[in-house]
């Protein structure tokens, strides 16, 4: 490593490692908008990963692309929101083992 | 330069990522995520995406993320309890996460070993004439379905939301 | 172009119409259509004859191709020679005569329409297995005629007894009709022909067999078909059971027409039969058998209907025999004969359990004062059975004998004692049924006249039928045999006629109590026969009981039941236990399922990484 640059592999690296933690928090962690945010989280690591292909392909298709992620994203975030606003107001919990309805 | 930059910054991000996986409470994961965003958006900087720099923090810590924050205000939500534990999360969910990571791992070496190094400022299509070019030329199709989107996302969140505080 | 297809069209119309429209049909217009059909039938027949006279030449119509493989076809044919004549004279015109006396004798019986429509319908298969000009149109005239009886026999279908007795009948024809079956594949297989005409002539070609051969093998399986057909030793032991029918049913299948189609069958066979002298000598020794074995039976029965089913089977031993021993002629004019006394004797029982609902001939006695008319058409057809002189039995049986004579002395000897037990048996049922004072006390009445006027025809025939030579006039249809006439041969089977009438006079009117004392000094013997040697309860340990217990055990206890149902219900069950566990993956836990789906992703990455797709 040098003060020139940095290897690609470690940008792609990094993101591994956040979508790591996103999966980590989204298995693991029991409440609803927390879950939710770690779904965030994967996205973002994503959105890097689109970026940093972008650079090595010298395209700007990747920054697009990682665009559209971030607006599917926001869509998703609203209504994903307004459906916990909905499930706290029926079940008044935000525990995801207590919306349990289903099963079995 | 470059080098520093990266550390700092991807340090950065992975700390407040764990932050978001491991704190209790939600308003503290909330903002470590926003922390998580600032960094990215920086790292974005240095691969030359300087549009996509721009929206993360507009949109995504700016808006997105202020969406949550209210969310958690409105529903009070508290510290998690230790209630019931998925076994299948604990004992499928780990080796999956170790896997994933050292899958995801040997690919990227795999594939990537030798490919260039990411210097700032080598790359200079990420400017907002580039992007909005492509946007509007060769992306357009999909630019106007997602705005479409956006549209159904907003009258969906109305309708699940409207029907709450009418009682 | 005679348009021969009338003769069988006409019955067929008279069950479409009968079988379609006869329930809501006035009794009236049911037998006017009925009746009517065979009048049409049998006064077509006489104007063919008309029309064809002398019939020298055999007479083929072609109608259609009816299956055509290449060169091999099969047609819807029909012919007429002298043969057929004789046959349809028989089948059209007996068949109407008992048409018309089932008007009277069924009158009061439900199931009216049903009856005729039946009887229509065999009418039209008995005349397509005779006009039939190869070996598959008189195949299904052959089954045509044992589905009908099945469904005659069966006629009083709420008695147990009488639907048993109907899938007996069927059963057993089956055995017979797949001996038949083997033989038309041989024939097929060998000759590539099936019409009689193609046959026959490609018979000829080959030289006589001694011993076995093709030509044996299929005579014999023929013969297999014609004892289930003509209930002969082996397979006769449906007939006495058939006796379950109405007495017309009895009367016109049992005894005039269906039975005799073994006979007919073998007689068209005559080349066939001719170039295997072993299955012929094999056709003779069970016509000779079955006559004297059915005999023996007949003198101990009690019920009159069972007495004439047996002296039937015995009758159409002397038909096989006379086939046998080469007369041809001779067996198909004791055919015409019998066809006349048999169903006289049939309808004159029949007349007799219509007045006085009485079948035991222990019940009866002193008829012959009510009964006037039953009574002396009755002794009419008794005493052509019997073979008295100049009746029409008298001359078909000799020339029957003697002909046995000239092939086999002792075969001529146990038909003459076979003749002599005739006489006695059907004069013992005359005596006991019509003379002595009466047993039960009766409101017996003559029949009516549609019942009476056929027995008098009948009984006509039965005295005169003979002077019919038909056996001369079939001559040119078959090798000459030999012509013996030796006075002392029939003399001595007159003779013996004539002792059988008189034992049973001695037995039944002179000396009533002598039947009984010597029936109880033979003791064993005597039960064996009236038992019927017990041969069918023989047939039910060998052939039945194997076959229910096996079928029951084997294939269904095993293999439908084991295999079959284990294998449908056991894929259910498979598919049950599967989706059971696969169940345990929709846990309701959103938990799971992410940690599933991480677990998904990071297969795929493996495959794709080893699929080479990580360059």
């Amino acid at each position: 490593m040098t003060a020139a640059g940095v290897p690609l592999s470690w940008y792609l690296i990094l993101s591994a490692v956040l979508f790591a933690l996103g999966v980590a928090g989204f298995l693991f962690r029991r409440n609803i908008i927390t879950m939710f945010m770690s779904i965030e989280l994967m996205l973002n690591a994503v959105n890097l990963s689109f970026v940093a292909f972008s650079y090595h392909l010298n395209q700007v298709d990747g920054n697009i692309l990682a665009f559209f992620v971030m607006v599917v994203a926001a869509a998703e975030a609203a209504v994903g929101l307004a459906i916990i606003l909905t499930v706290f107001k029926n079940r008044a919990t935000l525990q995801i083992d207590e919306v349990e309805s289903m099963k079995n | 330069m470059d080098g520093i930059l990266f550390l700092i910054f991807a340090a950065a991000a992975v700390l407040c990522g764990l932050n978001v996986v491991m704190q209790r409470q939600p308003i503290a994961s909330a903002l470590s995520l926003i922390g998580v965003m600032g960094s990215l958006a920086a790292l974005y900087l240095l691969l030359g995406a300087q549009f996509i720099a721009a929206a993360q923090v507009i949109v995504y810590a700016g808006a997105i993320m202020v969406l949550f924050v209210i969310v958690i205000m409105l529903l009070n939500a508290g510290a998690e309890k230790r209630t019931g534990v998925s076994l299948m999360a604990r004992y499928l969910g780990l080796p999956a996460l170790a896997g994933l990571l050292g899958a995801l791992s040997y690919v990227i070496f795999r594939a990537f070993a030798d490919s260039g190094v990411v210097r700032f400022g080598r790359f200079s299509a990420g400017a907002a004439r580039d992007v909005g070019q492509a946007l509007f030329t060769k992306y357009l199709l999909p630019f106007e379905i997602t705005s479409l989107l956006v549209l159904i996302a907003i009258a969906g969140a109305v309708v699940l939301a409207y029907k709450e505080f009418e009682r | 172009m005679q348009h021969l297809w009338l003769i069988p069209l006409f019955p067929l119309l008279g069950f479409l119409a009968n079988g379609l429209f006869g329930r809501r049909a006035p009794k009236r217009i049911v037998s006017l259509v009925a009746v009517g059909s065979v009048l049409l039938s049998f006064l077509w027949v006489l104007r063919t004859l008309w029309a064809l006279w002398p019939l020298d030449a055999p007479h083929l119509e072609r109608y259609f191709a009816w299956i055509q493989i290449h060169d091999f076809r099969i047609g819807f044919d029909l012919a007429v020679d002298r043969l057929t004549a004789v046959m349809l004279l028989v089948v059209a015109g007996v068949g109407l005569l008992i048409h018309v006396y089932s008007i009277g004798y069924m009158g009061q019986e439900g199931g009216y329409y049903r009856f005729f429509s039946y009887l229509n319908l065999f009418m039209f298969f008995m005349l397509t297995l005779v006009l039939a000009a190869n070996f598959l149109l008189l195949f299904v005239g052959w089954e045509g005629v044992g589905l009908c009886s099945y469904l005659l026999i069966g006629f009083y279908f709420l008695r147990k007894s009488a639907t048993n007795a109907g899938n007996k009948a069927f059963i057993v024809n089956r055995i017979g009709d797949f001996g038949f079956s083997l033989a038309i594949f041989l024939i097929a297989v060998n000759f590539r022909t099936l019409d009689f005409a193609g046959v026959f002539s490609a018979v000829e070609l080959r030289p006589v067999e001694t011993g076995a051969g093709l030509v044996t093998t299929i005579g014999l399986l023929l013969l297999v078909g014609a004892t289930g057909k003509s209930a002969q030793i082996p397979l006769y032991v449906w007939l006495p059971d058939a006796m379950e029918g109405p007495t017309p049913v009895s009367a016109l299948i049992h005894a005039a027409t269906m039975v005799t189609a073994g006979v007919y069958m073998v007689a068209r066979m005559s080349v066939i039969y001719l170039h295997a002298p072993l299955a012929l000598d094999v056709v003779a020794w069970i016509g000779i058998l079955t006559a004297f074995f059915a005999a023996t039976i007949g003198i101990t029965q009690f019920d009159i209907k069972r007495v004439f089913a047996y002296s039937t089977i015995s009758q159409l031993g002397y038909m096989f025999l006379g086939l046998g021993s080469g007369a041809f002629p001779a067996g198909i004019f004791h055919l015409w004969t019998h066809a006349f006394f048999k169903a006289l004797l049939f309808l004159g029982a029949g007349s007799v359990i219509h007045g006085i609902l009485e079948q035991d001939l222990r019940k009866m006695g002193g008829l012959r004062a009510k009964m006037p008319v039953t009574f002396w058409t009755l002794v009419c057809a008794s005493a052509s059975i019997a073979g008295v002189p100049f009746t029409a039995g008298f001359v078909s049986k000799d020339e029957i004998l003697l002909a046995a004579h000239h092939h086999a002395p002792w075969m001529y000897w146990l038909g003459t004692i076979t003749a002599g037990m005739t006489a006695f048996y059907v004069f013992r049922a005359i005596f006991l049924a019509f003379l002595g004072a009466p047993r039960e006390a009766h409101h017996a009445h003559e029949s009516p006249a549609v019942m009476t006027v056929p027995l008098v025809l009948l009984a006509a025939l039965s005295l005169g039928g003979g002077r019919f030579n038909v056996s001369r006039w079939l001559e040119p249809l078959f090798p000459a045999p030999e012509a013996r006439h030796d006075e002392a041969l029939v003399v001595i089977s007159v003779a013996a006629g004539l002792t059988g009438i008189g034992l049973a006079w001695l037995f039944y009117v002179a000396r009533p109590g002598l039947a009984d004392v010597v029936a109880g000094r033979l003791g064993a013997l005597y039960r064996l026969v009236y038992e019927k040697y017990r041969v069918d309860e023989l047939y039910n340990v060998t052939v039945v009981q194997p076959v229910v217990i096996g079928a029951r055990n084997l294939f269904w206890q095993s293999v439908d039941v084991g295999v079959i149902d284990a294998a449908a219900n056991g894929i259910g069950t498979r598919a049950r236990g599967i989706g059971s566990v696969l169940r345990l993956l929709q846990s309701g836990n959103i938990r799971s399922y992410a940690a599933w789906v991480a677990l998904g992703s990071v297969a795929a990455l493996i495959a794709i990484g080893l699929a080479g797709g990580a360059r």
